[in-house]
């Protein structure tokens, strides 16, 4: 009734052309931006903002990034975790050598260190494709995490081998370590993540973002037509990278304000991959569905049952977390293989034709 | 001075050492015989079904966390005999991974028929969150000890005098070689000689025409899983053997992936000398390169040396060519 594209007409082709051609979209968007700038900071409690929106936006962020190789130029990694590790370090070297310089500035920089490293372990993919590919990615996840652990210039020679965050400040306020209130933290982190997903919206509408899609539909297709596969590939290699290392930078700066290196392992990149996949392959929207659901499904799993009065054990709830999510991965790739971006787009077009769907 | 030790010293010491190279070497065989059984396993559905099943190291901890759990259910219900209740439990394992396998064709695959690859790749991401949940719940989280002994498993070392100095082989690792060999060998005559292995062999062939001479997808199906559950639960046992038995193990199936891109998905043969090449380089590489670069570079030395042949044959060693057309 209200989503409704009667009496809205496109005089020109950039309004045609937009990718939010209707009204209630836009408004929607903004009602979502809204509620995410305002509502949550003013209203959220500590626990919500902490545990919840936080990782939640950086690990969408993480999830763009992953879908922008896997989704949109069909190359699947499994290293997201380890390029992730390589925006968190690079960010720890840059500000403890440069500690004068903002943290924000060194949180986007270090997503630069993470690219270049991305496209090295991306050069195989030109002759390398599918599976074999993604299980050569997993020699850039062993062999970066072993880094991790065992150059200790990395973490400036700590006897603890792990990366702490201090204080940095943005106009006299906190914003990282130990003193930074959770609300600044997660305004800073939603305003990089917005920004960034701009950027990526723009990105795959363009020429860039069609070439990759053409790579993935069919690359020998792509390179009869012009589009010359190595730097292409290269391309999504690095911006996926970037968009990863600046999440990871974000994860340790924002979130956990400290971290070793086993938080950048292999599981955290299939983690991601679950999150692109269940979300959508291809779709910057799934990417944020998906992260919400894989992120918070297990929160839910293990604080509803005791609220709701069942007496179980947590060891017990921690296996049925993990029994009821991979049921419900299988429950939802059978349901929907492409994922809750598609469910999204069926209930979109119910909606506008809905309540007469002839 | 680098120059050296990287390319001189590692060899002067094999030289001056040979029962350490032999004793090196024999170690490398028996990691690679235990990768070889896990990509073994990877290999059997890809070829049937093409999908990549990364479910299969959560299997070999399944497989042999059912039999050491079921084992000791039995020995609480009073089944004196400790050797009897341990091929009780085994023939009840094998009967669970018979379930395991019709649970999955027909909960898992069957609605995913036609899906891409990376869908149904990402479906066995489930089923492995699943087991893991499921083997937790039912058996508890804590690490378990094998029942080797119960299963008639010979322990102990052998000592060879040889080359002036001491080899010493585990039984053990003789009896995963020895049984490995016979599984293979078993294998292989069941694809080649049996009607069920022409039926398999069809199916890896192509899909559509295997339907059209009337073999049924679904049963095969089930067979494959089946053959490579109980590949995955002979795995667990010799592993679980020499170590212990919990869900550390699931690393196992990381490790044994660079022998599947070595040897290729499609190939068994590829397997197994991919499995010996990574086992023997791995170990060779971490006991005389490893102090170069400080220890544990076991972790990612596989992924190059499969990276670096991937980089020459595409497809693996022994995998099938790859024709792509527009």
């Amino acid at each position: 009734m209200l989503y409704r594209e009667a009496g809205q007409f496109k005089t020109n082709y950039a309004s045609d052309q937009a990718i939010f051609p209707i009204l209630q979209d836009r408004m929607g968007i903004a009602a979502i931006l809204l509620v995410a700038f305002v509502v949550v900071p003013y209203f959220g409690n500590d626990f919500l903002l902490q545990a919840i929106m936080i990782p939640f936006v950086i690990f969408s962020l993480a999830t763009i990034g992953l879908n922008l190789l896997t989704g949109y130029t069909g190359l699947l990694s499994l290293g997201t975790g380890a390029f992730m590790g390589v925006g968190a370090y690079a960010c720890y070297k840059l500000e403890t050598l440069f500690p004068n310089v903002n943290i924000i500035v060194w949180i986007v920089a270090a997503g630069f260190a993470s690219a270049a490293v991305g496209v090295l372990f991306g050069l195989p993919s030109l002759r390398i494709k599918g599976f074999y590919l993604a299980i050569a990615t997993l020699a850039a996840q062993f062999f970066l995490q072993w880094c991790f652990v065992r150059i200790p210039w990395l973490f400036n020679y700590n006897t603890s081998g792990a990366i702490e965050v201090g204080t940095h400040t943005l106009f006299g306020i906190p914003i990282t370590g130990p003193n930074a209130s959770s609300t600044t933290r997660y305004l800073i982190a939603l305003s990089i993540v917005v920004v960034m997903t701009w950027f990526a919206s723009n990105l795959v509408h363009g020429r860039i973002g069609r070439m990759w899609m053409a790579v993935r539909d069919m690359d020998i297709a792509a390179e009869l037509m012009g589009i010359r596969l190595l730097p292409t590939k290269l391309l999504a290699f690095a911006v996926s990278s970037f968009y990863c290392g600046v999440a990871g930078a974000m994860l340790v700066f924002l979130w956990y304000g400290g971290a070793e290196a086993d938080v950048f392992s292999i599981n955290q990149s299939f983690f991601i991959l679950f999150m692109v996949i269940v979300g959508g392959l291809g779709s910057l929207l799934g990417s944020y569905l998906g992260a919400a659901f894989i992120f918070i499904l297990p929160i839910f799993l293990r604080y509803v049952p005791p609220h709701l009065g069942m007496p179980i054990l947590p060891a017990t709830v921690e296996h049925i977390a993990f029994m009821i999510t991979g049921g419900l991965i299988i429950f939802f790739l059978i349901v929907e293989p492409n994922g809750l971006a598609r469910l999204w787009q069926i209930a979109k077009q119910k909606l506008r034709v809905w309540p007469f769907p002839y | 001075m680098l120059l050296y030790k990287i390319f001189i010293d590692p060899f002067v010491q094999m030289g001056a050492a040979p029962d350490l190279l032999v004793q090196t070497l024999w170690e490398g065989l028996v990691a690679g015989v235990l990768y070889a059984l896990i990509a073994l396993g990877f290999v059997l559905i890809f070829k049937a079904s093409g999908v990549f099943n990364f479910a299969q190291g959560i299997m070999v901890v399944f497989g042999a966390l059912t039999l050491v759990g079921i084992y000791e259910i039995l020995v609480r219900w009073g089944i004196s005999q400790e050797n009897v209740a341990a091929f009780v439990a085994l023939g009840l394992t094998i009967g669970v991974m018979f379930l395991l396998a019709f649970g999955v064709e027909r909960i898992v695959l069957k609605p995913l028929v036609n899906q891409p690859d990376i869908i149904l790749f990402m479906a066995t991401f489930g089923l492995t969150y699943f087991l893991i949940g499921f083997g937790e719940y039912v058996f508890g989280g804590s690490s378990k000890i094998m029942i080797a002994d119960q299963l008639y498993l010979p322990k102990g070392f052998i000592d060879l005098k040889i080359l002036g100095g001491v080899v010493s082989l585990q039984k053990i690792d003789i009896a995963a070689a020895v049984i490995a060999s016979v599984m293979v060998t078993g294998l292989a005559l069941f694809f080649s000689k049996t009607r069920i292995g022409r039926a398999l062999r069809a199916v890896a062939d192509s899909h559509k025409a295997a339907l059209s001479v009337g073999i049924s997808l679904d049963q095969i199906w089930v067979i494959v899983w089946f053959a490579s559950g109980l590949v995955a639960l002979v795995t667990g046992i010799m592993w679980g053997a020499r170590s212990e038995v919990s869900f550390a193990l699931e690393v196992i199936a990381l490790r044994a992936l660079p022998v599947l891109i070595l040897g290729g998905f499609t190939s068994i043969p590829g397997a197994i000398v991919g499995g010996l090449i990574i086992g023997v380089g791995e170990k060779l590489g971490d006991f005389y390169w490893g102090g170069l670069l400080g220890r544990g570079i076991e972790s990612w030395l596989a992924y190059f040396i499969a990276l670096v042949f991937l980089l020459f044959r595409p497809q693996g060693l022994f995998g099938e060519k790859i024709i792509e057309r527009v």
